[in-house]
């Protein structure tokens, strides 16, 4: 991020300044063109500096999750860090969800925080609250500035801590008296940096090559690439691609790698996990060698952990190594930056590609073919009502063209989205995948829509996810931000009461959504625009308007009510313990848990 | 808790973890700023960790390090996460898991002491006796009038529960015991 070229000299010859303006010019110097945030009574000395200045554009938001969010989506469609800025208490206490959702995301992100005073913490004061307290678990750190001349330092530093290593969240809580106190400044290129904190950059010299060798003799491999792929940059998924190309070998991802190898590609198998692939969960079942690439075996992923892919040898890169035999045990753990991995990994392919038999994997490959004809993304289509994997192949079809964005929400949407909308390119896809966080999506696409505002950015959304964080709709139409929201209206937590269905003998408690809002005047209402669609035949016209609408559209799409989103490991099966949509009658989705399993439930 | 108690991965089939706990002593060089201690302990309460004893103090003021010496209990590969986990943290210097050191040495476990301060209360057979004890263990009396005692003793951990453990009936009022501190045998630092 800094660049000490590129940093401005401050005017004062001798950086004195007040600690609100060092905030400015640290951000300045961090390359930040826009923060996200919310005023209140501990943040007003930098408020009033964010007045007088010109060079960093700051959005007002209507709830700090929603600046939180914000702040993520910017980051990971853009690979920058992102910035919020919130008041003390509340303020700071209503981002901790997105922190902690970038904690599980991996997402640079800054948080500025107010504080009260320093003479006053501790005194239970108004809007007083232990921010570094509540935050340090879900940061990956966090500071507490209790000196305006340690401000600049600590910034920068949040910067370097946050983007470098596995990047992640942290928080700067900035009291009001050092935000008025002068200090001096010290330029990103001047400031000390922490003993502490320098990921290593391991010499994997050996580990590569055993993996590379154990990869040449691979009978059945699959590769398992995941966000890490994405964070490590655009030449990170561009060696995944070479990888793959020169291998041969086939690829699945998780939600959050999705992109990074194209839907198109010859050798995609589409995501695994709890609602991956037929052929994407078998193959990882079946395989002799599995390389798994900035992913981290999540239980989404792995399913039932003593059945997961019981027969092959894992080849783990990963920059955290944490990460490493946390749930699953791997042969070759390798310690580094996906991108720095991939290239030394590519090369000794590439040097050593004469001596691999290339039809070794055909057998391999003819049954993923036979795996690939179950066609387990099939779908009753209707005439009638609009079936949601329908509404998202249409929108697919009518975006991919574009310049186009999508975040979601979470929940029966989300796994459509992310099974039938093909994803060409890397950070082109926002989803909240660690924590699962509804409200995530509009945000997010708002804060896409900042870094791109000549792009097509879309929310793929559920009608109970949205309801979530709506109010930033006053946000995207205050700023001209034309984000599409597509909601799958199906009038339940469609997820939630899928697995009261499967698990929960069909008690569907709580997960209606009865008072539904009408959309199309919730929409008018924000001053932006509604589109209700009930009919497959009108759909392509509805999105067509939608996409050609420059204003911020809420498109109600009225979908199938009791859909639900197959394929499907049920929690605790295997892999190959899938239920199929064309196995999933009533009857097998009420049997999916043993007797024994249910007695468990 | 942590994935590892539940093989399946699935609160819905809850498996037993079958591999076998252990104890060991982790040293961990930190950096002495406001909260380093509260972000340790935070990672062992947050992530189903146990501490069977923990001592903390700077150990070289000039560059404001800290040791923190942890005592904890689990798999092999728990205790391998946890160095990862600590590991992770940003004021964390370094961590040394003193026991599988111990083992790479050749030794069965590393140099681990602890000090506590003992008060017994009595008069007559029972006070006697337990200055004979006291004695015997080379503890000292630090603090003394005609009803009690003040006892310091030092040493492992076991000899220090066997102390306390045979104060009790002499009339043992209070302990207090400062936790192991602890390093590797050899002329190598950690």
């Amino acid at each position: 991020m800094t660049n000490p070229q590129t940093t401005n000299a401050p005017t004062d010859p001798d950086n004195q300044m007040t600690g609100a303006a060092i905030v400015l010019q640290a951000l300045k110097d961090n390359g930040v063109e826009h923060i996200f945030g919310y005023p209140g009574g501990a943040v007003l000395p930098i408020y009033d500096e964010i007045f007088q200045q010109d060079d960093i554009q700051h959005i007002l938001v209507r709830h700090e999750q929603g600046a939180g969010h914000m702040a993520e989506g910017y980051a990971r469609s853009t690979g920058k860090v992102g910035v919020m800025l919130v008041t003390s208490g509340p303020g700071a206490t209503n981002a901790v969800t997105p922190l902690q959702d970038a904690l599980m995301d991996s997402i640079p992100l800054v948080c500025l925080s107010g504080q009260v005073p320093t003479s006053l913490i501790g005194s239970d004061a108004f809007q007083e609250c232990d921010t570094v307290g509540i935050t340090r678990p879900c940061t990956k750190h966090n500071w507490l500035v209790k000196d305006v001349n340690d401000l600049a330092r600590i910034i920068h530093e949040a910067f370097r801590v946050a983007s470098s290593g596995r990047p992640g969240p942290v928080v700067v809580d900035i009291p009001k008296d050092v935000q008025f106190a002068t200090g001096t400044y010290t330029p990103p290129s001047a400031s000390e940096t922490a003993k502490t904190y320098h990921p290593k950059a391991r010499n994997n010299g050996d580990a590569i090559a055993q993996a590379v060798e154990l990869m040449r003799h691979a009978k059945r491999p699959v590769i398992y690439s995941g966000g890490g792929v994405v964070n490590s940059g655009p030449e990170a998924s561009q060696l995944l691609r070479e990888l793959v190309e020169q291998s041969n070998f086939p690829i699945t991802s998780t939600l959050m790698g999705l992109g990074s190898y194209p839907a198109s590609g010859a050798n995609w198998l589409g995501m695994l996990g709890m609602h991956g692939t037929y052929e994407a969960n078998m193959a990882m079942h079946d395989c002799d060698v599995m390389v798994c690439i900035g992913a981290r075996f999540d239980d989404r992923i792995t399913g039932r952990l003593n059945a997961f892919s019981p027969n092959s040898k894992k080849i783990h890169i990963d920059i955290d190594p944490s990460s490493i035999n946390k749930t699953v045990h791997v042969d070759i753990p390798i310690i580094g930056d996906v991108g720095t991995v991939l290239e030394d990994m590519v090369r000794l392919w590439r040097a050593g590609s004469k001596s691999v038999d290339k039809t070794a994997i055909n057998p391999w490959w003819d049954s993923i073919r036979e795996w690939r004809a179950r066609k387990s993304l099939s779908y009753k289509s209707n005439n009638d009502v609009i079936m949601p994997q329908y509404a998202i192949q249409r929108l697919y079809e009518l975006t991919k063209h574009r310049d186009t964005y999508i975040t979601t929400e979470v929940g029966q949407h989300q796994m459509w989205a992310a099974q039938f909308y093909g994803f060409e390119q890397p950070n082109r896809w926002m989803t909240s995948g660690g924590l699962g966080t509804m409200g995530y999506g509009f945000p997010a696409a708002i804060g896409v829509q900042v870094a791109h505002p000549e792009s097509l950015v879309i929310d793929i959304a559920g009608d109970a996810s949205i309801q979530m964080c709506i109010q930033e709709m006053a946000c995207a139409v205050q700023y001209n931000l034309p984000v599409k929201i597509f909601i799958l209206n199906n009038q339940y937590m469609g997820m939630v009461r899928q697995w009261q269905q499967l698990l929960h003998g069909n008690r569907l408690s709580n997960s209606y959504t009865e008072a539904m809002p009408d959309f199309v005047k919730l929409a008018e209402a924000y001053g932006g625009m509604g589109i209700r669609c009930e009919k497959p035949g009108d759909l392509d016209e509805a999105i067509t308007r939608m996409i050609d609408t420059p204003v911020p559209v809420i498109f109600d799409c009225r979908v199938a009510n009791l859909t639900n989103c197959f394929p499907m490991i049920p929690s605790g099966k295997a892999h190959n313990e899938m239920l199929l949509p064309d196995e999933a009658t009533d009857d097998a989705v009420a049997n999916a848990i043993d007797a024994k399993g249910r007695q468990l439930v | 808790m942590n994935a590892q108690h539940q093989p399946t991965g699935s609160a819905y089939f809850i498996a037993k973890e079958t591999a076998k706990a252990e104890n060991h002593t982790l040293s961990v060089l930190v950096d002495n700023e406001p909260g380093v201690l509260a972000r340790v302990i935070g990672l062992f309460s947050g992530r189903g960790y146990n501490i069977e004893s923990l001592t903390v103090s700077e150990t070289e003021h000039q560059a404001h390090l800290s040791r923190i010496t942890i005592v904890t209990r689990g798999t092999p590969h728990v205790l391998e996460q946890i160095k990862s986990q600590l590991e992770r943290i940003v004021p964390v210097h370094r961590v040394v898991d003193l026991t599988v050191r111990a083992h790479e040495l050749g030794q069965e476990r590393a140099l681990e002491r602890e000090l506590a301060l003992i008060k017994v209360s009595g008069t007559g057979e029972s006070r006697v006796e337990a200055l004979r004890l006291a004695d015997a263990f080379r503890a000292q009396v630090i603090d003394a009038n005609t009803e009690h005692f003040v006892f310091e003793i030092t040493g492992k951990v076991s000899k220090v529960d066997q102390f306390i453990a045979i104060m009790k009936p002499l009339g043992l009022i209070e302990v207090c015991r400062t936790g192991i501190a602890a390093m590797n045998r050899g002329p190598q630092g950690m």
